[in-house]
C-alpha cells in the first residue's frame, strides 16, 4: 500500500507539472475508455448492465471526471462470439484509441479478450464473466475481474449447504464451463466439509434447451435429499415450474447460484421458489447509505428499479475512473500497477482488486427465496464479503501462472 | 419401471410440440422449395403473441385457448403477408436464395421481438383448470402434458385430412410432387404458395404457443427451434407428414431417456447423431419417398468458361492494390481486411462444392474449425512451431471433410445439406465436450503467431497471399478437367457416368479439398485472434455466414464469395459500430439486395457490365 500510495503522489505530481504546461485545449479532451458486450445475446442481463454504467459514466462526469478531463466510454457489440469481441477490441484500440477496455458476458469471450489484452498490454477490466480461469488457471498481467467468480458464488453457499448435513446430493447444471466449474466447486468444498457427503445423480443440459420435464423425472428417481443447481435464465424458469408440478421439490432443500439475481428472479412472478437457497440481489432490501444513494438515482435516472447487472455495470465504470485517479495516468503499465490493490466504493460497499489475482473482493447477497405480494424476493439475507470466499492465498499462487 | 414409462411419457410431450414445427417446415418445403430459415422465428412469435394475447384478457380457459389459436392465426397472417412482399418475388431465381431471404428476416424478427416485448425473459401463465398433476404409477405427471400429448396425434390426423381428402390438399401434394405441372393445369400457385406458407407459420405459431405454460418467451428461441425442426424434418423424410411425426418422436423419447440413463450430456448432441445414423442408412428419411432428384443450384446457369485474359489480369491487379493497402494505412483496416480475407476463403471453399459442385453443405464451419483447432492444439498442446502448425491447418481440415465427405456425397439435395450439418454439429460437440484437450466451451487462447507475424502488416500480407493463392488454386481447378468433371456430375449425373466419370469420387475429391481449403482459412482466424472456442468456429451460425456471404455474391459467380464475404463483414461491422438495433439493420439491407439483386451482389454486377466470362 505504501508503495502504491507514493507511486500515486509521485504521479499526481507529474500530471501537476505536464497539466500546467499542458494546452488547454488538450486538457478538454475526453478520456476514451472502451466497453464491449454480448447486448444482443444476453440482452436481460445487458440492458440493465448498459443502464448502470451509463449513470455511472454520468455521475463521474459531473464529479469532473477524472485527470481534469471527461470520461468518454466507446461501447460495442461484440456479437456473443470470441472472435468477433477480438476484432471488436483492437477496433476499439486502434481506431477510437481508447486508454483501456471493458465488459465482457460469456466466459469465451472474457477469455478471449483477456488473452487479446495480455498480446497487447492494454488493461482490461472484465465486468461480468465469471469463470475462474480468468483470473487464475488463464490469468494475466493486464485483466482484472470484478464480479464475484463461480468459485465465490459457489462457495458463499456451500457454508448453509453443510450445516444441513443432508447426505444424499443431485446435481444439475447448463452443461458448459460456468455451469461445470460451478459443479465441481461445489463437490469439492461440500466434500471437504462433510465428508460423508454422497452425489447420486448428475444432470447436465444444454445451455438453454433444458427438456425440464425429463431431468426433473430423473433428478426425483434418484431420491436425493438436497438439490444444487446452477441454471439461470429461461433453464432456471422451466426447471422451477417443472419441478413444482411434479413434487420434486416437497422436503427437499434446493441451492441454486445466481437465482436470486432479479434478472432470473423476476420472471417467475407468484411461481418463485420458496426457500431455496440462493445468490442474489434483494435492491428491495438494502438500507446501506452507499446502496439507497444508488437505487435512488438508479431511479430517478431510469424510472426503473436495478438489476444484478446493474450494479455490475455502475461499478465497473466506477473503478475504472478509479484506477485512471489512482494511475494519474493513461499508460497501460502505470494503470495495471493501479488496479492492484485498486479500492472502490460499490453500490455493495467498498470492495479491493486482490493484487494476488487481480479479483476483486466485490461480493454478493446470500438468503433463502420466497414469494411476497405474487413476486419472488429474497429472504433474511445476508451480505456476503467476495473476500471471505476465496482459497488461501498460497493455493491460489499455485493456480495462477507466473507472469 | 415405472419411471421409464414417465420418461416415455415425458418425451412424447416434448414431440408434440416438435411435431407441430417440424410438419410445418416440411409442408413449406414440400410445395415452395424454400428452405425456411426463419421458422424458428415464426415459432419465437408464436410465444411471445401467445403471452401477450393471453395476457391481454385475463387468464381463463377462454382467453388461454383462445390466446393460443389466435397466435397461430396471427403469425399466419403475418406470414402471408411476408410471402406476398418478398418471398414471391423471388420464387422464380436460382434456388437456396430464398434462403438469404429467409436468413435476414430472422434477424429482424428477433430485433423486432427485443423491441416491442424487451430483453427480459416471459413466462406465461399455466394452463387454466390443468395446473395440476395427476398421479402415474406413483409418480405425480402434470396434467398440461397429457393434453400436449393428445394434440400431436389429433393435429397430425386433421393435417392427413386436409391434405387427403380436401381439393386443397390435393393440390398442395400435387405441387409437392410437380409445381409446373400444376401451374401448367391452370392452378393459380401464387395464391397456393401463399396459403401453404401461411399454414406453414401458423403450425410453427401454434407449436410455440402450445409451450407457453412449458417454456419461457426468450429471444434465442428462434435458433434453437429451427435446428430441431430442420432434423426432425430430415429424419422423418421431407415432406412427409406421418415422418415428421415419427421422428419427433423418436428424438423426443430418445433424448428422454438419455437423460434417465444419466447421459444428460449426450442430448446436447443425440439429435444430429440420429440424424446422421438415418441419413447414412436410408438417405431418404425414415418415412420419405425417394425423392426425384432437386433441381441443382446450377441448373439454369450459363456453362463455366476458361477465364479469359481480362479478368485474370483484374484479379492479379486487385491484389496487388491489396498488397499496397499497408502503405496507406496499418490501422484498424488491416484489421478488418485480415477478417475479410479469412471469410472471402472460407466463403469461396464453400463455394467449391455448392456452386460448380452443387453439394449444398450447411455445415462448413466444421472444416474452418478443424483447421482452427488443429492448428491451435499444435501450436498450445504439442508446442509446434507457428509455421508447422498452420501449414497443418488445412490437412486437419481435409483429413475431416475426406471422413465426413465420404458419408456425404452418397446423398444429393437438402439430404446431403443435412448430413454435412449433423456431422457438423458431432464435431463441435466433441470441441465443446472434450475438456482436457479442446478446452471445452472456453476454447484454447494463447493461439498467437510467431514473433515475426506479430506485426500487423505481415500477417495481413501473409494472409493476403495465402488466401488469394488458394483462391486462385480453387480457380485453377474448377477451369481444369477436374472442374469439367464437377460441374459434368452436377448437371447430369447420369451422362456423367456414362462417359467414364466417377462422379462420386470426383465429388469426394473436391469436397476434401473444401474442407482443405476452408481449414487454412481456420488456421489463419485462429492466428489472427488469438483464440479459438467452439462456439467461434464450429458453431452453425458460422456455416450459415458462409452460406449467407455466398448467396450475397451470388451463386454463378466465382467472383460472388469474394464479393459476398467482403460485404457481409464490412456490413456488420459497420452496421453494427453505429447502430442498437444492428441485427435488423443488417436483415433489412440484406433484403433490399435480395431483392434488388436476386442473383447476388456478383451477379448484378455481370448482369450489368455483361462479363461472362467469370459465370460458373
Amino acid at each position: 500500500m505504501m508503495k502504491a500510495g507514493r507511486e500515486a503522489f509521485v504521479s499526481g505530481v507529474v500530471l501537476a507539472v505536464a497539466s500546467a504546461l499542458a494546452q488547454p485545449a488538450a486538457a478538454q479532451e475526453p478520456i476514451k475508455l472502451g466497453e464491449l458486450n454480448s447486448y444482443k445475446a444476453f440482452a436481460s442481463f445487458l440492458e440493465p448492465y448498459r443502464k448502470g454504467w451509463e449513470l455511472a459514466l454520468e455521475e463521474v462526469n459531473a464529479a469532473g471526471g477524472a485527470l481534469g478531463r471527461r470520461i468518454e466510454i466507446v461501447s460495442r457489440d461484440d456479437n456473443g462470439n470470441p472472435g468477433d469481441a477480438v476484432r471488436v477490441a483492437e477496433e476499439l484500440l486502434t481506431r477510437e484509441k481508447v486508454s483501456f477496455i471493458m465488459g465482457t458476458f460469456p466466459s469465451n469471450v472474457g477469455l478471449a479478450v483477456a488473452d487479446f489484452a495480455k498480446q497487447r498490454k492494454v488493461l482490461f477490466l472484465a465486468s461480468e464473466p465469471l469463470t475462474d480461469k480468468i483470473v487464475w488457471d488463464n490469468g494475466n498481467r493486464y485483466t482484472f475481474r470484478l464480479n464475484a467468480s463461480t468459485y465465490m458464488q459457489t462457495a458463499m453457499l456451500v457454508p448453509d449447504a453443510a450445516r444441513l448435513k443432508k447426505k444424499r446430493w443431485a446435481i444439475v447444471y447448463p452443461n458448459y464451463e460456468y455451469g461445470q466449474s460451478a459443479t465441481r466447486a461445489f463437490k469439492e468444498l461440500l466434500k471437504k466439509a462433510q465428508p460423508d457427503v454422497e452425489f447420486v445423480a448428475e444432470q447436465a443440459t444444454p445451455l438453454g434447451k433444458i427438456d425440464a420435464g425429463a431431468v426433473v423425472q430423473a433428478l426425483a428417481d434418484a431420491k436425493p435429499d438436497a438439490i444444487f443447481s446452477s441454471l439461470f435464465a429461461g433453464d432456471l424458469a422451466r426447471f422451477v415450474r417443472e419441478g413444482n408440478t411434479r413434487g420434486l421439490f416437497k422436503g427437499r432443500e434446493v441451492f441454486n447460484l445466481l437465482a436470486g439475481w432479479p434478472e432470473y428472479l423476476d420472471p417467475m412472478k407468484d411461481e418463485a421458489p420458496e426457500g431455496w437457497y440462493v445468490t442474489g440481489y434483494p435492491w428491495y432490501g438494502i438500507t446501506t447509505t452507499e446502496h439507497r444513494r444508488f437505487l435512488e438515482a438508479y431511479q430517478m435516472r431510469w424510472n426503473d428499479y436495478p438489476r444484478a447487472g446493474s450494479v455490475v455495470g455502475y461499478a465497473t465504470v466506477i473503478a475504472a475512473a478509479a484506477a485512471i485517479r489512482k494511475a494519474g495516468s493513461l499508460d497501460s503499465e502505470k494503470l495495471v500497477e493501479a488496479m492492484k490493490g485498486l479500492k472502490v466504493d460499490t453500490p455493495f460497499g467498498g470492495i479491493v482488486f486482490r493484487a494476488l489475482d487481480h479479483q476483486s473482493t466485490m461480493g454478493s447477497y446470500v438468503g433463502r427465496t420466497g414469494v411476497k405480494d405474487a413476486k419472488g424476493v429474497m429472504r433474511s439475507w445476508k451480505y456476503a464479503d467476495g473476500a471471505e470466499y476465496l482459497p488461501l492465498d498460497a493455493e491460489v499462487r499455485k493456480l495462477r501462472p507466473a507472469e | 419401471m415405472s419411471s421409464i414409462v414417465i420418461q416415455l411419457l415425458n418425451g412424447l410431450a416434448s414431440a408434440s410440440a416438435l411435431f407441430l414445427v417440424a410438419a410445418g417446415l416440411s409442408l413449406i418445403f414440400g410445395v415452395t422449395r424454400i428452405v425456411n430459415f426463419a421458422h424458428g422465428s415464426l415459432y419465437m412469435l408464436g410465444i411471445y403473441c401467445a403471452y401477450s394475447l393471453i395476457g391481454a384478457f385475463g387468464v381463463t380457459a377462454w382467453s388461454f385457448w383462445g390466446g393460443i389459436v389466435a397466435a397461430a392465426l396471427a403469425v399466419g397472417v403475418f406470414a402471408a403477408l411476408v410471402e406476398i412482399a418478398l418471398l414471391r418475388r423471388i420464387y422464380r431465381v436460382p434456388e437456396l436464395f430464398q434462403l438469404l431471404a429467409t436468413f435476414a428476416l430472422t434477424l429482424v424478427v428477433k430485433d423486432l421481438a427485443l423491441w416491442f416485448w424487451g430483453a427480459e425473459d416471459l413466462l406465461g401463465p399455466r394452463a387454466p383448470g390443468l395446473r395440476g398433476s395427476v398421479e402415474i404409477l406413483g409418480s405425480p405427471f402434470p396434467e398440461y402434458d397429457l393434453v400436449l400429448i393428445a394434440i400431436g396425434p389429433l393435429l397430425m390426423g386433421a393435417l392427413w385430412l386436409l391434405l387427403n381428402r380436401t381439393r386443397w390438399g390435393t393440390l398442395v401434394r400435387a405441387a409437392t410432387q410437380d409445381r409446373d405441372m400444376v401451374a401448367a393445369l391452370g392452378i393459380n400457385q401464387a395464391w397456393l404458395f401463399t396459403a401453404v406458407f401461411a399454414l406453414g407459420a401458423a403450425l410453427a405459431a401454434l407449436g410455440g404457443a402450445l409451450e407457453i405454460p412449458r417454456q419461457p418467451a426468450q429471444l434465442s428461441l428462434d435458433i434453437a427451434a429451427i435446428s430441431d425442426a430442420f432434423v426432425v424434418v430430415v429424419v422423418g423424410g421431407m415432406g412427409s407428414i406421418p415422418g415428421a411425426f415419427l421422428a419427433a418422436l423418436l428424438i423426443g423419447e430418445i433424448k428422454a431417456l438419455c437423460v434417465a440413463a444419466g447421459l444428460s450430456k449426450l442430448t446436447l448432441v443425440v439429435e444430429f447423431i440420429v440424424m446422421a445414423i438415418v441419413l447414412v442408412l436410408r438417405p431418404q428419411g425414415l418415412l420419405g419417398k425417394p425423392w426425384e432428384t432437386l433441381r441443382s443450384a446450377g441448373s439454369d446457369v450459363e456453362a463455366l468458361r476458361p477465364y479469359g485474359r481480362a479478368s485474370s489480369a483484374e484479379a492479379i491487379v486487385a491484389v496487388l492494390i491489396l498488397a499496397a493497402l499497408p502503405l496507406a494505412t496499418t490501422g484498424y483496416t488491416l484489421v478488418l481486411a485480415i477478417d475479410i480475407f479469412v471469410f472471402a476463403l472460407f466463403a469461396a471453399s464453400l463455394h467449391f462444392i455448392l456452386g460448380p459442385g452443387g453439394m449444398v453443405s450447411f455445415g462448413h464451419a466444421a472444416y474452418l474449425g478443424l483447421g482452427a483447432y488443429g492448428a491451435g492444439l499444435l501450436l498450445v498442446k504439442a508446442g509446434w512451431p507457428m509455421e508447422a502448425a498452420l501449414f497443418a491447418a488445412p490437412l486437419a481440415a481435409a483429413a475431416g471433410a475426406a471422413l465426413f465427405g465420404w458419408f456425404c456425397v452418397r446423398l444429393s439435395g437438402v439430404y446431403l445439406a443435412m448430413l454435412t450439418l449433423a456431422f457438423a454439429q458431432i464435431a463441435w460437440s466433441v470441441a465443446y465436450q472434450w475438456d482436457s484437450v479442446t478446452g471445452g466451451s472456453n476454447g484454447l487462447v494463447g493461439v498467437w503467431p510467431a514473433g515475426w507475424l506479430f506485426s500487423r502488416t505481415a500477417l495481413y500480407l501473409l494472409t493476403l497471399a495465402l488466401c488469394a493463392g488458394a483462391i486462385w488454386l480453387m480457380r485453377r481447378a474448377l477451369s481444369a478437367p477436374f472442374g469439367y468433371a464437377l460441374r459434368a456430375g452436377r448437371d447430369s449425373p447420369l451422362r456423367a457416368d456414362a462417359i467414364g466419370i466417377d462422379v462420386r469420387h470426383v465429388q469426394w475429391v473436391a469436397f476434401t479439398a473444401a474442407g482443405a481449403a476452408a481449414g487454412l482459412a481456420g488456421g489463419l482466424y485462429a492466428f489472427s485472434k488469438g483464440s479459438i472456442s467452439p462456439d467461434s468456429t464450429m458453431a452453425i451460425s458460422r456455416s450459415v455466414d458462409a452460406l449467407v456471404m455466398v448467396l450475397l455474391g451470388g451463386v454463378q459467380t466465382l467472383s460472388g464469395p469474394v464479393i459476398g464475404a467482403a460485404a457481409f463483414t464490412w456490413l456488420q461491422d459497420e452496421i453494427a459500430r453505429n447502430t442498437d438495433y444492428w441485427r435488423a439493420c443488417l436483415g433489412g439491407t440484406i433484403l433490399a439486395v435480395v431483392l434488388l439483386f436476386p442473383r447476388g451482389i456478383a451477379g448484378a454486377l455481370q448482369a450489368r457490365f455483361g462479363s461472362k466470362e467469370d459465370a460458373a
